[in-house]
C-alpha cells in the first residue's frame, strides 16, 4: 500500500491543517454503524462493520459518555442500548451505468472480505452484457461530454472533488477496512489528485497541441482531441489508484467503463455516488464490479471502445490476451503498471488517451 | 354476432353494432401476456436464424421531409446488401418512402427482389379529402409501388364514423388496383394505434381494415409515441387469426415505429409464433418497419459470427 504523500499540499486554497482527519475525527463513524453493538443477539454480527473506521479511541470516547449517559454498563463495548434497539442499515453494493445503479444483468454478486477476512458486503458480479451495456452508455454520453467546454469539465471534475471532501469520514471507513493505512490521507491525495487534473481540463491543448512550422503558405495546427470510449481495468490501490486512472481518461472529453478492483470494490461504488452527484452526466464514468478475468478480454475485443487502459491487470498473460484483442480495432493500449500513485502523475494519462487532429489553414485568406 | 360478416358493412348501424359486439380488451391481460412473452430467451443456432428472419422481414424506412434522392438510392443498396462485407446476410423485405420518390426506389431496386412500398393518403395524419387520397394513392401505384402504407382518419374513427373510414379504406383499395393483368398493390392499413386511446379501439379497427380489405394491418406511422408495443402488437395478431377463422382470408401484421433493437425484434418474433403460429412467421405475413433497427440485427449477427461485440463505426448510417 502506498503512502499517500498528499501532493496537493501546495495548492492554494486547500486549508490543509484546518482539515479534520476522518480517523480522528469523533464523528468519524458513519450513522449507519450503530449495528456493532456489542451485545449478544443485536444484529448480525460483522454487519456493522461496513464502514467502520476503526480509528477510533476517540470515537469510542464519544460512545462511552453516550452510555455513561444511559447509565448502563459498557460491558466492555462500544454500543448502548438505544443503538443496539435498531438494526442496522446496510448498504446494497451495485453497479454504477448510465447514471443509474442496477444490479448487474446475471444477477450475480460475491461476497467482498476486508483484509482482515472479515464478510463486508456482497459486491455485484458484473457480466459482459453489464459491460455491454456500459460501453453503449458510453458511448451514448461522448457526444455531450467531449463537446462541453474545456471549462466546464474542470468545474464538473472540480465540483467532484468537493463532493469527495463531503464524504471524507465514510471513504476513510471503507479504506480502512480494505487495509490502507492512514486512510485519511488516502482520501486527502485523492481529492488533490482531483482538483489537480481538473486543473489540466483547459490547458492540455496548450501543452499537448502545437502550431507546427511548415514549408508553405498555411498555418499549421494540431490539436488533441478526445479518443472515444476508453475501457478501464483500475488498479488494486482502491481510491486514490482509481480516482487517477478515472480522472485524467475523463477530463479531456473521453467517457469510460472502469472494471473496480477485484479484491477491494465496495469504494469504487461509494466514488460512483460521488460521480452520480457531482453534475457529472451519466454515463461519462460507468463503474463495473467483478472478476477482472471475466471482464477485461469482452472490453478489450469489443469493437466500440476506442482505448483500453490495462494498469489494473496484474495477471501477464490476461494482459496478452486483451492486448492481442484490443488490436482487432487498432484500440490505443496503456499497459499494466504498478506505479507509486502518491507521485506527480504527469500528463501521460492524459496525453495516452488524446488523438492528435491537424489541421491545415491557408494563410493570407 | 347476429349479422352475417359479408352484410356488417351494409350500413352505419351493422358495422357499429358488429365492432361494438367485439369482446372487449383486458387490457391487464394483455399487457402481463405480452411482457411475459417477452421475457422468453432465445439463443445460439435460434438467436441466429431470428435475427436473420427478422432482418428479412424489415421494410427499410424513410420518411423525412429532408429525404433526397441520394438518401433513397443509398438506402435501396443497404436493403440489397444489408452488410456489405458479409453476403450472406439476407436481403430486406421492402423499401418504404413516400410517393413521390418510389419511381427513384423501384428504379435502384429492379431485380433485386425487394418491393417497394409507399406511404400514401395523406401521411401521416390523413387530413385531406378522399380525392386528393385516392390522387395520391395512384400517384404511387403507377410510380410502380408494390404495396401502400395508407393511414386511417383517426378523427373520424374516433368520432364513430366507422363507415367513413370503412369507405376510405375500399376506395384506396380500389385505387391499389392495376388493370391490365399486373400484380395489384398490397394495402397496408395504418391504424395509428398510438392515437385510439383504447385497447377496445386497437381490436376494433383492426376488424374495420380486415373488413374493408386491407392485406395488411399496420400499428403506426412511426411519428406519434406510443407506437408499435407489444400489448398492440397482440392484439393485432388475435384479430387477424380470429379474422383468418371467421372468414377464409388471411391478413399480415406490421408493427412500426419504436422497434430499434434485435431484442424488441425478437420479441415481437415470439408474439407472433405464440399468437397466430408459424404461418405468420414469414415476410409476406409479418413486417417490421424500422430504420434504425437493421444496424442492431446486422451488429448482433457480426457478434454471433465473430464472438465480440461489434461498433456502429463499422455499418452505414441510416
Amino acid at each position: 500500500m502506498t503512502e499517500a504523500e498528499q501532493p496537493g499540499k501546495d495548492l492554494p486554497g486547500r486549508d490543509q491543517p484546518g482539515r479534520a482527519r476522518a480517523d480522528e475525527a469523533p464523528d468519524g463513524r458513519r450513522s449507519g454503524a450503530p449495528g456493532r453493538a456489542g451485545k449478544p443477539g443485536a444484529g448480525k454480527s460483522g454487519a456493522g462493520r461496513i464502514g467502520v473506521a476503526d480509528s477510533g479511541e476517540s470515537a469510542s470516547v464519544g460512545a462511552a459518555s453516550r452510555e455513561s449517559a444511559s447509565g448502563e454498563p459498557a460491558s466492555g463495548e462500544r454500543g448502548n442500548s438505544r443503538e443496539s434497539a435498531r438494526l442496522a442499515v446496510r448498504k446494497t453494493y451495485k453497479l454504477y451505468i448510465g447514471g443509474a445503479f442496477p444490479r448487474s444483468e446475471s444477477g450475480r454478486s460475491y461476497p467482498v472480505a476486508s483484509s482482515e477476512g472479515e464478510f463486508l458486503a456482497n459486491a455485484s458480479k458484473a457480466s459482459r452484457k453489464d459491460a455491454r451495456d456500459a460501453v453503449v452508455a458510453a458511448r451514448k454520453a461522448f457526444g455531450g461530454w467531449s463537446g462541453a467546454t474545456a471549462y466546464n469539465r474542470g468545474q464538473i471534475l472540480y465540483r467532484i472533488a468537493e463532493m469527495l471532501e463531503g464524504r471524507r469520514a465514510q471513504f476513510a471507513a471503507e479504506l480502512a477496512d480494505t487495509g490502507a493505512g492512514r486512510p485519511g490521507e488516502a482520501v486527502d491525495a485523492a481529492v488533490d489528485r482531483l482538483v489537480w487534473y481538473a486543473g489540466w481540463s483547459d490547458k492540455i491543448t496548450s501543452v499537448a497541441g502545437a502550431a507546427n512550422p511548415v514549408a508553405g503558405p498555411y498555418f499549421n495546427l494540431s490539436s488533441p482531441e478526445p479518443t472515444g470510449v476508453v475501457a478501464v481495468v483500475a488498479p488494486d490501490e482502491p481510491l486514490l489508484g482509481l480516482v487517477s486512472v478515472i480522472a485524467p481518461v475523463i477530463v479531456t472529453g473521453n467517457t469510460c467503463v472502469v472494471v473496480a478492483s477485484e479484491r477491494a470494490p465496495l469504494p469504487a461504488i461509494t466514488l460512483a455516488e460521488v460521480l452520480a452527484t457531482s453534475d457529472l452526466p451519466g454515463g461519462v464514468v460507468n463503474v463495473l464490479t467483478g472478476s477482472v478475468k471475466e471482464l477485461a478480454p469482452w472490453l478489450a475485443a469489443h469493437m466500440d471502445v476506442n482505448a483500453i487502459d490495462l494498469t489494473g491487470v496484474a495477471d501477464a498473460e490476461l494482459a496478452v490476451t486483451c492486448e492481442q484483442a484490443a488490436a482487432e480495432n487498432l484500440k490505443r493500449v496503456l499497459r499494466p503498471s504498478d506505479p507509486d500513485w502518491s507521485a506527480d502523475p504527469g500528463v501521460r494519462r492524459m496525453t495516452a488517451f488524446l488523438e492528435t487532429k491537424t489541421v491545415w489553414h491557408p494563410t493570407g485568406v | 354476432m347476429t349479422t352475417p360478416l359479408a352484410d356488417v358493412a351494409s350500413s352505419d348501424a351493422t358495422l357499429r353494432a358488429f365492432l361494438h359486439g367485439l369482446p372487449g380488451v383486458d387490457r391487464v391481460g394483455a399487457d402481463q401476456r405480452a411482457a411475459m412473452l417477452g421475457t422468453r430467451s432465445i439463443k445460439t443456432t435460434a438467436k441466429a436464424e431470428a435475427i436473420d428472419l427478422a432482418i428479412r422481414m424489415v421494410d427499410l424506412t424513410t420518411l423525412e421531409g429532408a429525404d433526397t434522392p441520394g438518401k433513397v438510392r443509398a438506402m435501396c443498396a443497404k436493403a440489397v446488401h444489408p452488410d456489405p462485407s458479409d453476403p450472406s446476410v439476407p436481403k430486406v423485405a421492402a423499401v418504404c418512402v413516400y410517393p413521390d420518390l418510389v419511381a427513384l426506389a423501384v428504379d435502384a431496386l429492379a431485380g433485386s427482389g425487394v418491393k417497394v412500398a409507399s406511404v400514401a393518403t395523406a401521411f401521416p395524419s390523413g387530413r385531406s379529402s378522399l380525392d386528393v387520397k385516392v390522387a395520391d394513392t395512384a400517384l404511387a401505384v403507377a410510380a410502380g409501388a408494390d404495396e401502400i402504407d395508407m393511414v386511417i382518419d383517426r378523427g373520424a374513427f374516433l368520432s364513430g364514423g366507422y363507415s367513413k373510414v370503412f369507405e376510405e379504406i375500399a376506395a384506396i383499395k380500389a385505387a391499389c388496383a392495376r388493370p391490365g393483368g399486373e400484380h395489384d398493390a398490397h394495402l397496408k392499413v395504418i391504424l395509428e394505434t398510438g392515437e385510439l386511446a383504447t385497447y377496445d379501439n386497437v381490436r376494433r379497427a383492426s376488424w374495420l381494415a380486415m373488413l374493408a380489405g386491407a392485406d395488411f394491418i399496420k400499428t403506426s406511422t412511426g411519428k406519434v409515441q406510443p407506437a408499435a408495443t407489444l400489448p398492440v402488437t397482440l392484439i393485432m395478431l388475435e384479430a387477424v387469426r380470429d379474422f383468418l377463422a371467421a372468414t377464409g382470408r388471411k391478413v399480415g401484421v406490421k408493427p412500426a415505429g419504436g422497434i430499434r433493437t434485435t431484442k424488441d425484434a425478437i420479441k415481437m418474433l415470439v408474439l407472433v409464433n405464440e399468437t397466430v403460429g408459424e404461418g405468420w412467421l414469414d415476410p409476406d405475413w409479418f413486417r417490421l418497419g424500422a430504420s434504425t433497427l437493421l444496424n442492431d440485427l446486422l451488429m448482433q449477427r457480426q457478434k454471433m459470427a465473430t464472438g465480440r461485440y461489434a461498433g456502429p463505426d463499422y455499418f452505414t448510417l441510416d
